[in-house]
């Protein structure tokens, strides 16, 4: 709380607070996160998430990474790409993405939520955003989800992937003609395989108003 | 429940089914067994014999009886394995009509059929023999149920959602029985119950808290039917199983209070009573985990008993049981943390057959028990002497715990929801509200008042029992109605795709990274570090280092899907290849050898697994493999090499071996083993038993065929209108009518003929699945240049090549990147087309074929309900 009040910029953070969502308090937690990550600089750089050491054993790390410096998830509409350096405004733009939502919503808000949380994870696995998750990117993930599981993990990995992408082709196209290829899942696919998934209610975790960050370096 | 069974215990008599009277009489139990069958006419009858038989077993006897009746020694063991036969009795004629089950849950349906039963017995009593006993209750039919919800537990959801459980089963339960038993105290200060009632402030606080607890047994009967969403079904499951220790605690402090009366209760005491709470509580769980960790510890070693293996569960699940109860710990919740405890790493440890015994095991007795506990509330109420009516007291009983109930969860709810991520919604609070159904617990604990410190005992039992009925039968029934009319939320049941489960665990990664990110430490930083340490530690210690090495969950999948494609593969061939099959008596199959070139350079890793594995199957399809006769025949096939037997010659001679072989069979059937099952290892025998398998089925299947084409044929139109849907190729099955399929099915082999019935026995939740796993080539359909020989022979030569089977060319595999690895196969299909050949002969209409491809237009339903074959 004291930090809160320390800061200097507390009118950027009103305009922050109002664009993502956050509460001050809870502006004023992550400001601090972002300053102890960055080691006090004003930007965070790629280098510099690799100094937490829970994230080193997460095995989609490096997909996680890239999506704090993809331009899609900044919620601006400066298109795509990726970024070499992000400042606070960005770090926080991708954190409201697991933002939960409040409580009494309505129904076109609830799926606005939906849609914009699915995006995120949708950019998370289409890396060179043309708009459909190809099998390449597909087994990339999965890949490097299995990358833990030592010896097994490629051609396993491959396998699964493979499997799913059959499996979505066969839920999305209905039936193909055996010469017909699919080309990947587009987004309106995601959002419709992905249907029973309830990620506006999963996809969230929780912000603390109170400062814990000294628990976990 | 500890020291009020331990009170109540009788000495001598094991089970005291028959003991409401005190003494064992011969006309008691004698009633009991025509009432099983109907006609009870018998009864007074046979008592004579029996009882004068029995008598007479022990005295002095001249010479040796032929037949003496031993009724008095095996009164007691015949008595419960009778009512155990009533009791499946009277669920199977239940379970009947599934219209009656739809509406009215089986658990009211089994109150009610004890209430006739029960009639019965007074009937020809004129006095109620056979009572649900405490002892009988809490020692024998409580523990297996417990055991079974906590061993098939939902691990993840349980313990995520477990603060909120805790906050309903602890404070709830605390504030349902402090506000029913003051409220009626208050009542009764108010005269609503008359005047001559002699129940005292603590007497209803006892009352109270037997009263307020929500039973599980209840609970899981009623909600199991109605499938609402996962996390209410946990809150209310989750919260019935554990406000056990809470209403241990209660019911035994308020006990002794009553014993010591008013004036001597002190702060000292009621601080007592609290810290008892943590003490039977906290210590029921540990003691539970123990015994959990034991039987993981002893499943790592049982390698060379697999036959007895299971059987440890069940006793340790019941000596952590029984050791709570010595302690007077909650039982309860020591059986329940022992099933969670265990779990996974049994699953993981145990031989898959043994993994199956224990969840059928578990099943038949908990649903066994279940049965029983029910049938048994209901016998016990039809007698008079516990029935004791004061409308205020059962009537403001029944209307306190409801609303009473109803703002406690919803106050309870305001607040959690002021902590949780997901909030609980409205609709969902009502439900958990109105399912606070009430059971055979409190009825148990009910009776085990004791009648000289309470004197209205019996009224409390009735009203335990109004409660009972209340709201098992009537808000059990209600349930259902309710949730539909509410929306409630379902439980998603169809199974996860592939993609939902691998995006499941990008989720929970995820979900860590940026909480590790943020800096927060919330429900995934704990529960990834607890995985972390679980991967670590326990599993070091608690798994088999060869289960440990699987269990990936991702690769589990995959694993299954394989399976399952293997064994629809399987299921494919005998249907449409069976008859070819069965012709040709030489015919094999081989994948291995099929397949061998393919296999290896494209899927080392799995099929290398898949051949030295021994096929684990995975828990959720052991039903649908096991009961497959010839699972073994068939997945041994790809064992065998048979190069150069397709000479005629050599088919000869195997023939002629077989033969010899199928005789050795019978003297190796006869081998009996206590401690091993024997799987027939032996090529011939299992060549031998397929073709016989397949000889019986071509048998029924020709039946069907020929003689009931009427019952056939709505096969087909279901066909067409699936065609017309999808815009293609209607006109197949109209031109040809459907009659012709018995008649042609013998020339144009199997494929034509099981193409028509293929759609039915495949339950369509495998289907798409079947797609999925094509990538394992050892599953594929056959395209090789290279047929089998009864689908070459059933051409007729006709075709002069293969004749693969209508699915396996609609329905071949196309990643983008598989489209070069199965180019080559592909073309290899270039055979004409009984389909198309049939067109071209019926039709002229019809296009020709364009050769070599596309394989005509899908005659087949959408992929997702076809299966790839």
């Amino acid at each position: 709380m004291g930090a809160l009040h320390s800061l200097p910029d507390d009118p950027q953070h009103a305009d922050l607070a109002e664009k993502t969502g956050f509460s001050l308090e809870q502006i004023g937690i992550l400001r601090k996160r972002f300053k102890q990550l960055s080691a006090n600089e004003e930007t965070l750089r790629r280098e510099d998430f690799n100094t937490i050491p829970d994230l080193a054993c997460n095995p989609i790390r490096s997909q996680i990474i890239e999506a704090f410096f993809d331009r899609r998830n900044f919620r601006q509409s400066d298109g795509a790409g990726t970024v070499r350096e992000i400042g606070f405004g960005e770090f926080l733009a991708v954190m409201s993405h697991f933002r939960p939502p409040s409580i009494h919503l309505k129904e076109e808000q609830r799926e606005a939520i939906r849609m914009e949380k699915l995006r995120f994870l949708f950019n998370m696995h289409d890396t060179d955003n043309d708009g459909t998750i190809t099998l390449e990117e597909y087994r990339h993930v999965v890949e490097e989800l299995l990358s833990r599981s030592g010896a097994l993990g490629k051609e396993t990995a491959k396998g699964i992937a493979d499997a799913a992408m059959l499996e979505v082709a066969s839920i999305s196209m209905g039936h193909m003609e055996p010469d017909e290829f699919y080309e990947g899942i587009t987004f309106e696919h995601f959002n419709k395989l992905l249907k029973e998934f309830e990620i506006e209610s999963r996809m969230n975790i929780r912000f603390m108003n109170m400062d814990t960050p000294t628990l976990c370096k | 429940m500890p020291q009020p069974i331990r009170e109540s215990a009788p000495k001598t008599v094991l089970i005291q089914l028959s003991l409401q009277n005190g003494k064992p009489n011969a006309r008691g139990p004698i009633a009991s067994g025509p009432n099983a069958s109907g006609p009870n006419a018998s009864g007074p009858n046979a008592s004579g014999p029996n009882a004068s038989g029995g008598g007479a077993g022990g005295a002095a006897l001249e010479g040796i009886p032929g037949v003496a009746l031993q009724w008095i020694d095996v009164k007691t063991p015949f008595l419960v394995a009778l009512w155990i036969l009533v009791a499946g009795l009277a669920k199977m004629v239940i379970e009947v009509n599934h219209n009656v089950t739809n509406y009215i849950p089986e658990s009211a349906l089994l109150i009610c059929c004890g209430f006739l039963l029960g009639g019965v017995i007074w009937g020809a009593d004129g006095v109620q023999t056979f009572t649900l006993t405490p002892t009988v209750f809490f020692f024998y039919l409580l523990p297996q149920v417990i055991l079974d919800a906590g061993y098939t537990m939902p691990n993840k959801l349980f313990f995520s959602n477990l603060g909120a459980i805790l906050v309903y089963a602890i404070i709830g339960t605390c504030w349902n029985a402090a506000s029913v038993g003051l409220s009626l105290w208050g009542c009764h200060q108010g005269g609503a119950m008359g005047p001559d009632l002699d129940i005292g402030l603590l007497q209803y606080l006892l009352f109270g808290s037997l009263i307020a607890a929500v039973d599980p047994v209840a609970v899981l009967a009623v909600f199991e039917q109605v499938h609402v969403n996962e996390v209410l079904f946990i809150m209310v499951f989750g919260e019935s199983l554990l406000n056990d220790g809470v209403t241990v605690v209660l019911f035994n402090v308020f006990d002794a209070f009553v014993s010591l009366g008013g004036p001597r209760i002190n702060a000292a005491e009621i601080v007592k009573g609290i810290v008892s709470f943590f003490v039977v509580a906290f210590g029921g769980s540990l003691l539970g985990l123990v015994f959990g960790v034991l039987i993981c510890l002893v499943t790592r070693v049982t390698k060379n008993i697999r036959i007895i293996e299971p059987g440890f569960i069940f006793v340790l699940g019941y000596l952590s049981y029984l050791t709570a109860e010595m302690l007077s710990l909650s039982a309860i919740l020591a059986i329940v943390f022992c099933g969670i405890a265990c779990q996974r790493y049994i699953k993981a440890n145990m031989d898959e057959a043994s993994v199956a015994t224990v969840q059928h095991a578990m099943k038949v007795l908990a649903n066994g028990s279940e049965t029983i506990i029910f049938l048994f509330l209901g016998i016990s109420a039809i007698d008079k002497n516990i029935w004791v009516w004061n409308t205020g007291f059962i009537l403001l009983t029944l209307l306190f715990i409801f609303v009473y109930r109803i703002m406690g969860v919803f106050f309870l709810t305001w607040i959690l929801n002021k902590f949780r991520l997901v909030p609980v919604e409205y609709i969902d609070q009502i439900i958990m509200s109105y399912g606070g159904l009430r059971g055979a617990v409190a009825y148990g604990l009910a009776v085990m008042l004791d009648e000289s410190k309470i004197k209205e005992k019996n009224l409390m039992i009735s009203t335990t029992l109004v409660v009972v009925y209340f709201t098992v039968i009537l808000q059990g029934v209600t349930m259902k109605p309710l949730v539909n009319w509410l929306k409630v939320k379902r439980a998603a049941n169809a199974e996860l795709t592939l993609i939902e489960k691998v995006q499941n665990k990008v989720f929970d990664h995820m979900l860590v990274a940026i909480e590790d990110i943020s800096g927060q430490i919330g429900h995934n930083y704990m529960r990834d570090k607890w995985n972390n340490f679980e991967v670590k530690y326990l599993s070091w210690l608690l798994m088999k280092p060869s289960a440990r090495r699987n269990r990936d969950r991702l690769f589990n999948v995959f694993h299954q899907l394989n399976l399952r494609d293997a064994m629809s593969y399987v299921n494919e061939g005998e249907r449409r290849g069976s008859l070819e099959f069965i012709r040709n008596e030489s015919a094999f199959v081989d994948f291995k050898k099929k397949f061998d070139t393919d296999i290896s350079d494209m899927m080392p890793d799995i099929t290398a697994d898949a051949a030295d594995d021994t096929l684990p199957v995975p828990s959720h399809m052991g039903g649908t493999w096991r009961h497959h006769d010839i699972p073994s025949v068939s997945l041994e096939m790809q064992d065998q090499d048979l190069k150069g037997l397709r000479e005629a010659e050599d088919i000869n001679s195997h023939h002629l071996l077989q033969q010899h072989l199928y005789k050795g069979r019978k003297q190796h059937r006869h081998r009996y083993s206590r401690s091993h099952f024997h799987v027939n290892k032996d090529e011939g025998e299992v060549q031998e038993i397929f073709q016989r398998t397949m000889r019986t089925r071509l048998e029924s299947f020709k039946s069907t065929k020929m003689g009931a084409a009427k019952k056939m044929s709505h096969h087909p139109k279901k066909e067409d209108l699936q065609k017309t849907a999808n815009g293609n190729a209607s006109d197949w099955g109209r031109s040809r009518p459907h009659g012709d399929a018995g008649i042609e099915f013998p020339e144009s082999g199997g494929a034509a003929g099981g193409q028509r019935s293929y759609g039915d026995p495949f339950p369509t939740r495998v289907s798409y699945r079947l797609g999925a796993g094509v990538e394992n080539p050892a599953f594929m359909p056959d395209v090789e240049t290279q047929a089998p020989p009864w689908l070459t022979e059933a051409d007729g030569g006709a075709g002069a090549s293969v004749e693969p089977s209508q699915r396996a060319q609609l329905h071949l595999p196309w990643t983008p990147s598989n489209l070069r690895r199965l180019a080559p196969l592909r073309i290899s299909t270039q055979s004409s087309d009984s389909f198309q050949r049939a067109d071209a002969a019926s039709g002229p209409e019809t296009p020709p074929p364009p050769p070599p491809l596309p394989p005509p237009p899908p005659s087949h339903p959408p992929p997702h309900e076809g299966s790839h074959m």
